[in-house]
């Protein structure tokens, strides 16, 4: 069948002849309905995902996800895009490698170029304990099926040429795990790409409209109130991120999450001079370098709450010091524009994607630092949870009630960089 | 980065300081007698407040002196900083308004000076 809002060649062509001006609109933006059988209170990368595979394997259409701001100004625009799915524990590393597998399709499956780009990450170790602890993930990982390589010194100047390896430096390169199959992608265009996807499915995308209430009633969610007045519906997920404890807080729910300031930069663009992604913990950094040329790099958080999204100058700071000890080549680069998203951390690095004691209230939250890789994985596992009260098999081990029980999934070293 | 005046050293770089989290959090006197759910409350649960938020700092590369400190998380203004063992102040912090009714810089990006506050 002929859809003309299919992205293709012909489509380019097509309105070349009317010289670029009347492509459709990607989603409509509508007034919010009165009900809605679902709604998702946060419109970022995993609350369009969410909606999303609540249309496409639920068949749930009437949907409405409630975004305070525009889609792709929060932490979506704002992360490293780093995708990755190395982490230790059977739990994550089920759940990461199945939005690994989901990213590989992504372009194909939403006509949208999400320029994923499978250039491998690196993760650098200094020091013995660092090799061992590395080495230790690289063979959990390979017990998964997980691709994933042991390189020396040698075969990590190899593969990143410009990395310093010289034996002298305060922190020296004393082998790195690389996962091939790991990446980078256009971070907007996910949301854009899913937000289309979503609409296309019969999905309101309410933008500018933030929640200001949760109703719920005899131990049921009835609603949210919302700046454009109220909107019923007995299924609420929630996927706010840094927020998620500001949301919680009008169903009186207490979680176990600190919202902190988590920074990234970027440089002026350059020629290709880096085509993989590079993380080291002991030293915190991260860098690899966008499309446009620009180096991205990743600070971390700061060691207080705060929803200001600005970090401490001390931060960069250190991860530009640690940044140019690796990369001296990199020490002149002149840094473009700098930024700060709220992250809400979990106590064991991992995220809950849950039901709650309130029926029809969902969480889909805790992802801190690393929620970026996980975007299609945590919508699928999420509207699985929604559609069926129940949670997926993936989610299973990721309820909030693992904080009672001590069942914690505990990836801080997996989280590449220590936070 | 903000200026942070320890109540022993005076006004110090805030990179001289460190934040231990929420403050007045009681260790439970009956550890014996808490439920799994309780327990939890205590090691994990957080306020983690958009608003006042009271919380312990340490002046590590200074005195190393503990003090508790009440700040606004929405615009890090501190607003009141008190000893160990004192009483936490009653405050009230303006929130700024967020995205849908932003002001002209960013979200939560307020100055905490009187003419920017909302």
């Amino acid at each position: 069948m002929f859809n003309k809002n299919k992205y293709s060649f012909l489509s380019i062509a097509r309105n070349a002849l009317s010289h670029h001006e009347n492509w459709q609109k990607t989603w409509k933006s509508p007034e919010p309905k009165k009900n809605y059988d679902a709604i998702i209170v946060g419109g970022g990368g995993h609350g369009l995902t969410t909606a999303y595979y609540l249309a496409k394997n639920h068949g749930i259409n009437n949907i409405a996800v409630i975004e305070k701001g525009w889609i792709g100004g929060g932490n979506t625009g704002r992360n490293t895009t780093i995708i990755r799915s190395n982490y230790l524990w059977d739990q994550s590393a089920a759940l990461y490698e199945h939005a690994l597998k989901l990213w590989e399709g992504m372009s194909q499956e939403l006509n949208y170029n999400v320029m994923f780009s499978q250039r491998g990450v690196l993760n650098v170790a200094h020091n013995l304990h660092d090799v061992r602890e590395l080495k230790r993930r690289w063979h959990a990982n390979r017990l998964n099926d997980i691709d994933c390589e042991w390189l020396d010194t040698k075969k990590v100047k190899e593969f990143c040429p410009i990395i310093n390896t010289s034996p002298n430096i305060r922190y020296p390169v004393l082998g790195a795990t690389l996962q091939r199959r790991a990446g980078t992608a256009r971070h907007d265009a996910v949301a854009w790409g899913y937000a289309r996807g979503a609409d296309e499915m019969g999905v309101d995308i309410i933008q500018n409209c933030e929640v200001t209430g949760i109703n719920v009633k005899n131990g049921n969610v009835t609603g949210i109130e919302t700046t454009k007045g109220t909107i019923n519906s007995n299924k609420i997920g929630i996927a706010a991120a840094g927020h998620t404890s500001v949301i919680a807080n009008m169903a009186g729910i207490k979680l176990p999450l600190e919202s902190k300031p988590l920074q990234a930069l970027v440089s002026e663009p350059v020629k290709p001079v880096i085509d993989t992604v590079v993380m080291s913990n002991t030293i915190h950094a991260y860098v690899s370098q966008s499309d446009k040329g620009e180096l991205v790099i990743g600070a971390g958080t700061d060691g207080y709450t705060s929803y200001t999204q600005r970090g401490g100058f001390n931060i960069v700071e250190d991860t530009l010091m640690a940044i140019v000890e690796l990369f001296p080549i990199f020490s002149r680069m002149k840094m473009l524009r700098h930024w700060g998203g709220i992250v809400d951390i979990c106590p064991d690095a991992s995220p809950i994607i849950s039901k709650t004691h309130i029926n029809g209230l969902y969480f889909n939250c805790g992802w801190g630092t690393g929620g970026f890789k996980a975007t299609p994985g945590s919508g699928w596992v999420f509207a699985h949870t929604i559609a069926n009260d129940q949670a997926h098999e993936l989610n299973a081990p990721f309820t909030i009630n693992r904080f009672s029980s001590g069942e914690l999934v505990d990836e801080h070293g997996a989280a590449a960089v220590a936070h | 980065m903000f200026l942070i005046n320890c109540p022993y050293c005076g006004e110090r770089d805030q990179a001289e300081f460190s934040c231990g989290g929420e403050a007045h959090i009681a260790r439970p006197k009956n550890p014996p007698e808490l439920s799994d759910d309780q327990w939890a409350e205590y090691l994990f649960l957080r306020k983690n407040e958009k608003g006042v938020h009271y919380e312990r700092w340490n002046h590590e590369y200074g005195c190393r002196q503990w003090f508790n400190l009440a700040r606004n998380t929405a615009t890090d203004e501190i607003l009141a900083i008190y000893k160990m063992g004192e009483a936490p102040p009653k405050l009230k912090a303006n929130i700024p308004a967020t995205p849908s009714g932003e002001p002209s810089i960013g979200s939560g990006n307020s100055s905490t000076s009187k003419k920017d506050r909302f």
